[in-house]
């Protein structure tokens, strides 16, 4: 067992592998992380393995600045660039025996779980508030009274199990590829949905509501597309899941299953979305009830931008993508 | 070419420098991640890509505006010198009447639908941005706007000026705002000092920008008229949004007696909306957005006229 160092730099050790033969090579690449704004040197690491990917560097990196946890760093190989994937491996990066990464602070991260519980139990939770006519909202006479309109309870129903499914799909069913988020979303969301559920849930269970202008026909039309959109929904849902073994990253074209509701992907790349706005529409229908409109409007010029983000990326990591498809409207949109 | 990425005024109300803000957008803008196979209804953000995206964006309007055709040039330099001669008929017609009357009294009647005109003509902005995020910004219509439609629908052909939809919609709409929601249709406070005061600052903000943005056009800017657009604001961005604050404030008690522009329960749509509520809120939400392009007026100004470097705080 020796020890050779070159010239060039690079740290070669001659190591014993009984496994593979006598001696097995193994490369050291040293790595420093300068601030990508001030380019200050904050950190130098000898001794990473080229086989190490970014994730085990951040790891290290967290060592010396235990205030910058791995979620909240972005490591790039240039200080304008994109940020680096924790799953890329130092060897295939186009980097020297000296890797420079350029370190940037994301702030403080929250994760994805935390938010979405948060920003779907506050609607169901809002809603029931009013819907119980609490005090202080609706005025003395009022109080913990209940509607004589039987849409009032149906929209109440309807609300409730949207987003009970939510939270039952966020704690189940979704595999997230990012583990974290900004911080400051989950204010901008919370204030989003919360803010919503309590003006929608405030006329819904007013006691001056007033019913759908074509009586139960309108409230039965309007339930079976919330319900029919809601299966689809997690028909949906389930269909991307199963998508994606555990754990894993992979990304595969969507495609129909058995299920009839998947059968939408023939036509549409995020039938998701297509269908949450199809529920919301129900909803808007049966409760005919402007501010639900609105939000449905609302949500779904957000998810317009979202799917049409999703299907761009799509087409250009999937030379082979079905071209009927369409974001999130079949044919149009 | 074109506007300037701020599109801010020179001064003016909160409204002439609301396109400068750093947009605080409602929305968040940012797409999914590829393949996030569960991403829900809700804000999905690649918190590592927003900055990115949006300096390249910067990046990808400032290509564009140098590609702008002869067509869309000529037309920018018309409307924009068209924009500067109405501002002067306006400043002219305002100084004429003080100097005949020597009251204030009555100025706004008679200036009004010079005002007006002009206001709503410059809807035409915000279809002169691009529209990636597909939101056109459905506005009032008053007697004026219906000329202006055909020329936004060419407009919105066009596409040239990188200021976002969102920004410029909120400018443009504010103004909106306060000339036929507040100004016109509350008769009583037309008489108020108030109305002179931002009447006056909108008209100088706006003369120094229209003819800043010609003048750019033309390839042939003075040094006085940039450091006019670049100095002026320092006292007219104040002066504006103090006139008015005031005028809305005048507005509050009539809005209350009269209870107008507001749907009461119960109604077929099982909405309602009071606004003197909306005014109030209006008023309160000065706060946060005026510092906020008053800073940035500033910082654009360390920057283009001291040549300074200035390091944009991160997202």
């Amino acid at each position: 067992v020796g020890h050779l160092h070159l010239s060039l730099g690079t740290s070669k050790l001659w190591v014993p592998d009984s496994i593979r033969g006598p001696y097995f090579l193994i490369c050291i690449v040293q790595v420093e992380i300068l601030d990508a704004k001030t380019r200050e040197k904050l950190c130098f690491l000898d001794k990473v393995e080229p086989q190490a990917t970014i994730a085990e560097i951040k790891n290290l990196f967290t060592k010396t600045h235990p205030q910058w946890y791995p979620a909240r760093q972005s490591l790039r190989l240039d200080p304008k660039g994109k940020s680096l994937k924790d799953e890329d491996v130092l060897q295939k990066l186009p980097v020297g025996t000296t890797a420079t990464l350029y370190f940037r602070d994301l702030g403080a991260q929250i994760s994805w779980v935390t938010v979405f519980l948060t920003e779907y139990a506050g609607p169901l939770f809002i809603y029931l508030l009013f819907y119980f006519r609490v005090p202080f909202i609706y005025g003395r006479k009022y109080d913990f009274t209940s509607s004589r309109h039987t849409v009032v309870h149906l929209a109440c129903i309807c609300h409730s199990f949207h987003y009970i499914k939510r939270l039952l799909e966020t704690l189940f069913v979704h595999r997230f590829s990012h583990g974290t988020m900004p911080l400051r979303n989950i204010f901008k969301n919370c204030t989003y949905y919360w803010g919503f559920a309590a003006w929608m849930a405030y006329y819904i269970n007013h006691p001056l509501y007033t019913p759908p202008t074509y009586g139960a026909q309108q409230v039965k039309l309007a339930l079976a597309i919330f319900v029919i959109c809601q299966l689809g929904n997690f028909s949906i849902h389930m269909a991307l899941r199963d998508l994606r073994p555990a754990g894993s990253k992979t990304r595969k074209i969507p495609y129909p299953t058995r299920n009839p509701f998947t059968w939408l992907f023939l036509l549409v790349s995020c039938p998701n979305y297509t269908y949450e706005v199809g529920s919301w529409i129900g909803f808007a229908i049966m409760t005919q009830c402007l501010p639900v409109a609105l939000f449905s409007l609302v949500g779904f010029t957000q998810m317009t931008i979202w799917a049409k983000g999703k299907h761009r990326s799509y087409l250009k990591e999937f030379r082979d993508y079905p071209p009927l498809r369409m974001p999130i409207i079949p044919f149009l949109l | 070419m074109g506007r300037l990425t701020e599109a801010a005024a020179a001064g003016g109300g909160a409204s002439a420098a609301r396109s400068a803000g750093p947009p605080p957008a409602p929305l968040s803008l940012s797409s999914t991640s590829p393949g996030c196979a569960a991403a829900m209804a809700s804000s999905e953000e690649d918190g590592t890509n927003g900055g990115a995206s949006e300096a390249s964006e910067e990046r990808e309007a400032v290509g564009k505006r140098r590609r702008l055709g002869l067509l869309a040039t000529i037309w920018l330099t018309f409307y924009n010198i068209a924009m500067t001669a109405g501002w002067l008929v306006l400043a002219i017609a305002m100084v004429r009447f003080y100097m005949e009357k020597g009251t204030h009294k009555g100025l706004y009647r008679s200036i009004q639908k010079t005002l007006k005109f002009f206001q709503t003509f410059a809807l035409l902005e915000t279809h002169l941005k691009p529209v990636e995020t597909g939101i056109y910004f459905m506005l009032l219509t008053c007697d004026f706007f219906c000329l202006f439609v055909c020329l936004q629908i060419v407009h919105c052909l066009i596409g040239i000026v990188p200021t976002s939809v969102l920004v410029a919609g909120v400018q443009v709409s504010s103004r909106i705002f306060m000339v036929w929601l507040v100004t016109h249709s509350i008769k009583p406070i037309q008489n108020e000092e108030s109305v002179v005061l931002f009447l006056v600052a909108w008209t100088v903000t706006e003369i120094t920008r229209y003819s800043f943005y010609t003048f750019s056009l033309l390839d042939h800017l003075p040094y006085f008229i940039k450091w006019a657009r670049y100095n002026f604001f320092i006292i007219l961005y104040p002066v504006g949004v103090a006139g008015e604050l005031l005028t809305i404030y005048a507005a509050l008690p009539y809005v209350k007696k009269t209870g107008m522009f507001s749907i009461r329960l119960p109604n077929k749509y099982n909405v309602s909306f009071d606004y003197y509520y909306f005014l109030l809120i209006t008023m309160a939400s000065y706060i946060p957005l005026f510092p906020q392009l008053y800073f940035h007026m500033l910082r654009q100004r360390r920057k283009v006229l001291h040549g300074e470097v200035i390091v944009e705080k991160d997202d």
